[in-house]
């Protein structure tokens, strides 16, 4: 016999770190058909960047996540560069990529504890986190907050990392480096976690592309797709190499977070090293001109896009933001449709979801 | 300075929009600006990092044939884009009827430029709280 | 689980990681940006800060003198420190305490 019922997943579950519902349709334990109903921290972002000027709107963009902060400050940033044709001297290009490689460090980190915290392996979510405490210490010394870093600038970086702070981040780094295979092969090799993840959330190739999947998830189901190959600030220059794996499961994206996580310790490491001397910002005259730009980056969950147009004047005309959660929901609802329901807050959680990004 | 933009009309979308889906090209999103008369609607596609835009300018009270049939991502853009800007899209595959961002209650497309007074009003610059105030 | 019986009894015997925080405070490296403070014999009451405020948190008034803040709604983004053309606004190490 077949009995359909509607079971409400959130807005508050203990997997979820931020309020989103999902209305899951259910015919016994399987799911038939799943629905976000998203709202409950609209915060009308858009609206206020209109009234606030191109500069303030900065330290708007930089309050849309808090986890990936500085990632949204730095695609502001090269958007509004972009359109009032400002040049960014070299040092300020290495400087992003090292916070915005630090960022991505904090943030795999973070969701890496809370899917071990989701199927209740508590011990490794602390330690996972005690990892990510080092690389906000890291954040911290060099910028002065934990993870509103607030140094990103319109034409360049406020703070400089002088060779006293580089030495002392390569040190953070090493030690980071030491404590992670240990974590990660207790993440990737456990019995218990593979069979957790292992074929759970399905998103084939051809499907992660229709549904606009990006970062992690799209990567994980063998999509090449990540805009640090493009080159932007100096990605260029450290011979980024993208992480992909092909079988497109909830196992497949654990593992694409945790090589990206060596990537960027890779990364930031290059940075550190290759970094030029000169100066460290441009001063920026002028307003954004009546003109528009689609600005985009890679960060931790995926493609950012931001949508700004100018018009002249100190306001800005129009600020538009997707989030890579909101591009990867069609997607969750893909894998969430024929799972188990003891599955969902695993492929939740898989997904790494910003609901107060998606919703600004 | 966005390169690749074609310009099309209403009736043209779903066809312009199933070739490029033949072509290989990723569902980006959709941007919805209001200009007063119009609201200026631009689909993002890309493919292998290069973008293709195309825009189409609807009149107000027209109402936009929903692509959320050919790509299903498009579905949560259009519901957020009726939300915020009252724009009228017709044939979504799931329809929230407006309440998708907003809850029941929230001021009606707060982005919507010709509806005044029920946008999102900034908060005036206020004396600082009676409580709290540092110096004088 | 194997892999981690190694560490769980080093751990085991290792001292804690966390900080017994009201008898041992944190050390905040230098250049934290935390409480917003002013040096008010320099200020010259220009309303600069007031007028860059992302947050709309500084009143600057010229009669009678008074630069007030509203700590609640600072977002400590340093902008006001920035903008000020005497440099008398000053970002303290540490942070608004919850009872002040
Ligand atoms: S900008 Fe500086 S000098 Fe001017 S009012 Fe503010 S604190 Fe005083
Ligand atoms: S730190 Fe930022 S929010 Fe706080 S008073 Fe200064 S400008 Fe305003």
């Amino acid at each position: 016999m077949n009995r359909r019922s509607t079971i409400p997943f959130g807005p508050q579950h203990p997997v979820l770190p931020e309020p989103i519902q999902l209305h899951l349709v259910m015919e016994n334990e399987k799911i038939i058909q799943a629905l976000p109903a998203v709202g409950y921290i609209h915060r009308g972002l858009e609206k206020i960047a209109e009234k606030k000027d191109y500069i303030q709107d900065v330290y708007l963009a930089e309050r849309i996540c808090g986890i990936c902060s500085f990632m949204h400050s730095q695609n502001y940033c090269q958007g509004i560069e972009e359109l009032m044709k400002v040049t960014v001297p070299d040092r300020a290009k290495y400087l992003r990529v090292i916070w915005a490689e630090t960022h991505r460090i904090h943030s795999h980190l973070l969701i890496l504890g809370l899917l071990a915290d989701a199927f209740g392996f508590e011990n490794l979510f602390m330690r996972l986190w005690k990892v990510r405490e080092q690389i906000l210490d890291i954040m911290e010394k060099t910028t002065g907050n934990r993870v509103i870093l607030g140094v990103c600038a319109i034409g360049g970086v406020k703070r400089d990392i002088t060779p006293e702070l580089a030495d002392y981040v390569l040190r953070q780094l090493e030690s980071v480096e030491k404590q992670l295979p240990e974590l990660c092969d207790s993440l990737l090799k456990d019995y218990s976690v593979r069979q957790r993840l292992i074929g759970v959330g399905v998103l084939p190739k051809d499907k992660a592309h229709e549904l606009g999947a990006v970062g992690p998830v799209a990567r994980a189901s063998g999509l090449r797709m990540d805009l640090r190959e493009r080159g932007y600030a100096a990605y260029g220059d450290l011979d980024f190499k993208m992480v992909t794996e092909e079988a497109g499961d909830c196992y497949a994206r654990t593992t694409v977070r945790v090589k990206e996580l060596y990537t960027s310790l890779e990364l930031v490491r290059k940075a550190i090293q290759r970094m030029p001397q000169g100066p460290i910002a441009v001063p920026v005259k002028g307003t954004p001109p009546a003109d528009e730009v689609l600005a985009r980056i890679e960060q931790p969950r995926g493609e950012l896009n931001f949508y700004i147009r100018g018009n002249g004047t100190r306001n800005l005309e129009r600020f538009r933001v997707r989030t890579p959660t909101f591009a990867n929901l069609p997607a969750l609802l893909h894998q969430l449709t024929g799972c188990e329901l003891a599955d969902v807050p695993v492929i939740a959680i898989c997904i790494d979801p910003c609901i107060s990004c998606t919703e600004r | 300075m966005l390169d690749n933009v074609s310009v099309i009309t209403l009736d043209q979308i779903a066809a312009e929009v199933w070739l490029l889906k033949q072509d290989g090209y990723r569902f980006v999103t959709m941007t919805c600006c209001d200009e007063g008369e119009v609201h200026d609607v631009l689909y993002h596609f890309d493919k292998n990092y290069a973008l293709k835009h195309l825009r189409v300018k609807v009149r107000k009270g027209e109402s936009l044939p929903s692509i959320s049939g050919i790509y299903f991502a498009a579905l949560l853009v259009e519901n957020e884009m009726k939300d915020l800007l009252g724009v009228s899209v017709s044939g979504m595959v799931i329809d929230f009827q407006g309440h998708f961002m907003l809850a029941e209650g929230a001021p009606k497309a707060p982005l919507n430029k010709s509806i005044p007074g029920i946008g999102i009003q900034v908060q005036e610059k206020t004396p600082a709280a009676a409580e709290g105030t540092v110096k004088s | 689980m194997v892999n981690l019986t190694n560490s769980i009894f080093r751990k085991l015997f290792s001292r804690p990681e966390t900080l017994r925080y009201p008898f041992v405070k944190r050390e905040l490296p230098e250049g934290t940006r935390g409480r917003i403070d002013i040096e008010i014999d320099k200020c010259t009451f220009c309303g600069a800060c007031e007028k860059r405020c992302p947050a709309n948190s500084l009143k600057v008034t010229r009669e009678p003198k008074s630069w007030t803040i509203n700590p609640y709604s600072c977002i400590i983004c340093g902008y006001c420190i920035e903008v000020c053309p005497k440099k008398c606004i000053i970002a303290h190490k540490e942070h608004y305490s919850p009872n002040t």
